[in-house]
């Protein structure tokens, strides 16, 4: 029934159902391309790579409001960040409208030792139409305002810090790195030397001695952060400038200088952003590590770590006053390094595999 | 090797030396005199000066001030308790503080091991990604923050565990700052068991051991666990290093009277000796263990002595590498 019709070698084929006007030639060039090796720029790819990650775009999407609220947050209360109401002191948070569902309505639960009474200073004091979003601190002052100031003041050293980190740290690395031999000896030395140092004797010895402050507290970041930005940097140009496009380079005539920040930087600048987000939660870490031990930003400037140790001592009759400055520092941290850990993902595809 | 271990060590002596230095140069810079007895004459001065040998030229006095450090005697307290001697002050305190990290690490290193074999175990599931998530938090999440929830909710709420360190229960209320301390050291050793145990797990021996019939807990636990270990050793120690910034603040939390709190309490009453005898103990701890991990890297990976930087290669490799040198195997 089914047979197979065999063709006797040397004749044409003729099969009648199908002719040459059956066929039209598909010309247009895109559709010959195949999308999954389709040669596409580095960057495209990068960024396919990175959106296609949930946790790393949610965690960027986190930091840009922040950042927002960072900017314009403490002029949305218009309470001053430094302003205080002495009448007003530990105002529990109140929120208009979410206020009528039972919560943020400005009551607060205080236990002591004949137990638990719920308190509304906000109807204590007769205050019906004042509105603390966050509450407000043992001297009276709109938490709401001083945690985004707080939240300014701790990314702008951050960002501060990790900018100069990451140029300092580039340089020493790509130059130690390039040069080899006698240069690579002694700048290794000095880094070893100073990495043998704890960064908190550092950090602390250099805060007594100077006056803390943004430009200290960014100063003394630098001085500890820069050695993993050096380390990656050295890393990468060990490893790229034995390659051909450097010898060409070379060849063709071009200065150390040329080949350094032309030829090799733009090849690892991935690596270099990916540290460069890993250093900025270590710089607020840092930060409000210092703060509280004493060191941190002086009065009545505030940043996260300030708000912190200065809330920590009414933490457990207010505990809704370092619930903001913890809350963001936490979300600050933990989206910084989700961001990294999406970038070099992003960046160096292999890894993901691991 | 030889050369490599006298390498590590000299640089080691030589920073702790730079420090000294800076130590040293620190207490100079700080203004006052221990003589500022409004009282005493200019002779009087001149005479106690002879007495303690400060008009002597500085070279001299770093080469006392070093032989006094490596003798223990750090000179007395200003402020905290007036004339005590610091090495008594530190006596009482460092026990603590190393009861309360020790508990941290060990806590730590477990329960890591435990996050990190499960995540490998059961890779790309959803346990994997909760041990990843949990471990994403601790890396992230300051160590005081736990503390502060653990306080909060454990010591005040619940009233489970003492909210404050008590001599009568060192043990029980260690519990909370430990806990807290512990959450890096476990994130970090749970990430890297994970990456370490997929390595394993996908490598020939493995297929090996299990085609002779090993399976369930043995196979994991001789075969895969030990040799996934020897790396995570390596980074355990980094994260004792770490350990010690993050204990400052929990013991101010829990008021624990460790070595932290003590140097916070300097730094706040500028204490400058105190703070500068912490500061030279708190750096010695640290080169030391940075050189023990140096040494250890030297062993296990012998690449690192040759390159600086270690590679990823198997166990027996490695071994093989450090008794019979690089001649004798084929291909690493």
């Amino acid at each position: 029934m089914n047979q197979v019709q065999t063709i006797p070698a040397g004749t044409r084929a003729e099969i009648p159902d199908l002719r040459p006007e059956d066929f039209t030639l598909r010309s247009s060039r895109e559709d010959h391309l195949d999308a999954n090796f389709a040669s596409q720029g580095y960057w495209h790819d990068v960024l396919h790579r990175f959106i296609s990650n949930k946790g790393a775009v949610i965690a960027l999407v986190l930091i840009l409001l922040i950042v927002i609220m960072a900017v314009i947050g403490p002029g949305l209360s218009g309470r001053s960040y430094s302003s205080q109401t002495l009448s007003e002191k530990n105002f529990a948070p109140r929120i208009p409208v979410i206020e009528n569902l039972g919560i943020f309505n400005g009551d607060e639960v205080l236990t002591t030792t004949t137990g638990s009474r719920v308190v509304n200073e906000y109807e204590e004091k007769g205050l019906t139409d004042t509105y603390y979003w966050f509450g407000s601190d043992t001297l009276g002052r709109d938490i709401f305002t001083r945690v985004w100031e707080g939240t300014r003041v701790s990314l702008g050293i951050a960002i501060v810090s990790a900018v100069i980190n990451m140029t300092i740290g580039m340089c020493y690395g790509l130059i130690s790195g390039y040069f080899g031999g006698w240069v690579d000896t002694i700048m290794q030395r000095f880094v070893e030397i100073n990495n043998g140092i704890p960064r908190l004797v550092i950090v602390t010895l250099l805060l007594l001695v100077v006056k803390p402050g943004f430009t200290t507290i960014v100063i003394a970041l630098v001085i500890t952060e820069w050695i993993n930005m050096s380390r990656i940097a050295r890393a990468e140009m060990l490893k790229l400038k034995e390659q051909e496009f450097v010898l060409a380079s070379r060849t063709l005539g071009a200065g150390s200088f040329l080949i350094i920040f032309r030829e090799v930087l733009p090849n690892i600048i991935g690596q270099i952003i990916t540290q460069l987000m890993f250093s900025i939660p270590t710089a607020i870490f840092t930060e409000a590590f210092l703060s509280f031990v004493g060191l941190g930003i002086p009065v009545p400037q505030c940043s996260l770590g300030s708000l912190i140790s200065e809330t920590f001592n009414s933490f457990t009759t207010h505990p809704y006053q370092i619930v903001p400055p913890i809350v963001v520092m936490s979300l600050l941290m933990l989206c910084f390094n989700m961001l990294a850990d999406g970038l070099r993902e992003a960046f160096d595809p292999k890894l993901k595999e691991m | 090797m030889k050369s490599y271990i006298l390498k590590r060590v000299l640089i080691s002596v030589f920073t702790l030396l730079a420090i000294t230095l800076v130590l040293f140069c620190l207490l100079q810079l700080m203004p006052g005199s221990p003589f500022n007895d409004e009282k005493l004459t200019d002779d009087q001065r001149i005479v106690l000066n002879e007495k303690y040998g400060l008009d002597q030229p500085v070279l001299v006095q770093f080469e006392r001030y070093v032989a006094n450090l490596v003798q223990g005697d750090f000179g007395v307290s200003y402020n905290i308790s007036k004339n005590t001697p610091i090495s008594q002050l530190i006596q009482t305190r460092l026990p603590i503080s190393i009861q309360v990290g020790g508990m941290a690490v060990a806590l730590g290193a477990v329960l890591g091991l435990i996050l990190g074999v499960i995540a490998a175990l059961n890779h790309n599931t959803w346990l994997d990604s909760l041990c990843t998530a949990i471990s994403v938090l601790g890396v992230s999440v300051p160590s005081y923050v736990f503390a502060l929830a653990l306080s909060y909710t454990l010591g005040f709420r619940l009233k489970w565990l003492p909210m404050l360190y008590s001599a009568n229960t060192p043990l029980l209320s260690s519990v909370m700052p430990s806990i807290a301390l512990s959450m890096f050291t476990m994130a970090s050793i749970a990430r890297f068991t994970r990456n370490e145990m997929m390595e394993v797990l996908g490598s020939e021996y493995m297929l090996l051991a299990e085609s002779k019939g090993i399976n369930g807990a043995p196979l994991i636990l001789r075969h895969a666990l030990r040799n996934a270990l020897i790396p995570i050793i390596t980074v355990l120690a980094p994260l004792i290093v770490d350990l010690m910034t993050g204990s400052l603040v929990v013991e101010k939390i829990f008021s624990i009277p460790g070595v932290g709190s003590l140097l916070v309490t300097a730094i706040q009453s500028n204490d400058y000796n105190v703070v500068i005898a912490l500061s030279f103990i708190y750096s010695a701890m640290y080169i030391g263990i940075m050189l023990v991990v140096d040494l250890l890297y030297g062993v296990i990976d012998p690449r690192i002595r040759v390159t600086g930087e270690g590679g990823r290669m198997g166990f027996f490799a490695r071994w093989r590498l450090v008794l019979f040198g690089r001649k004798k195997v084929a291909k690493v």
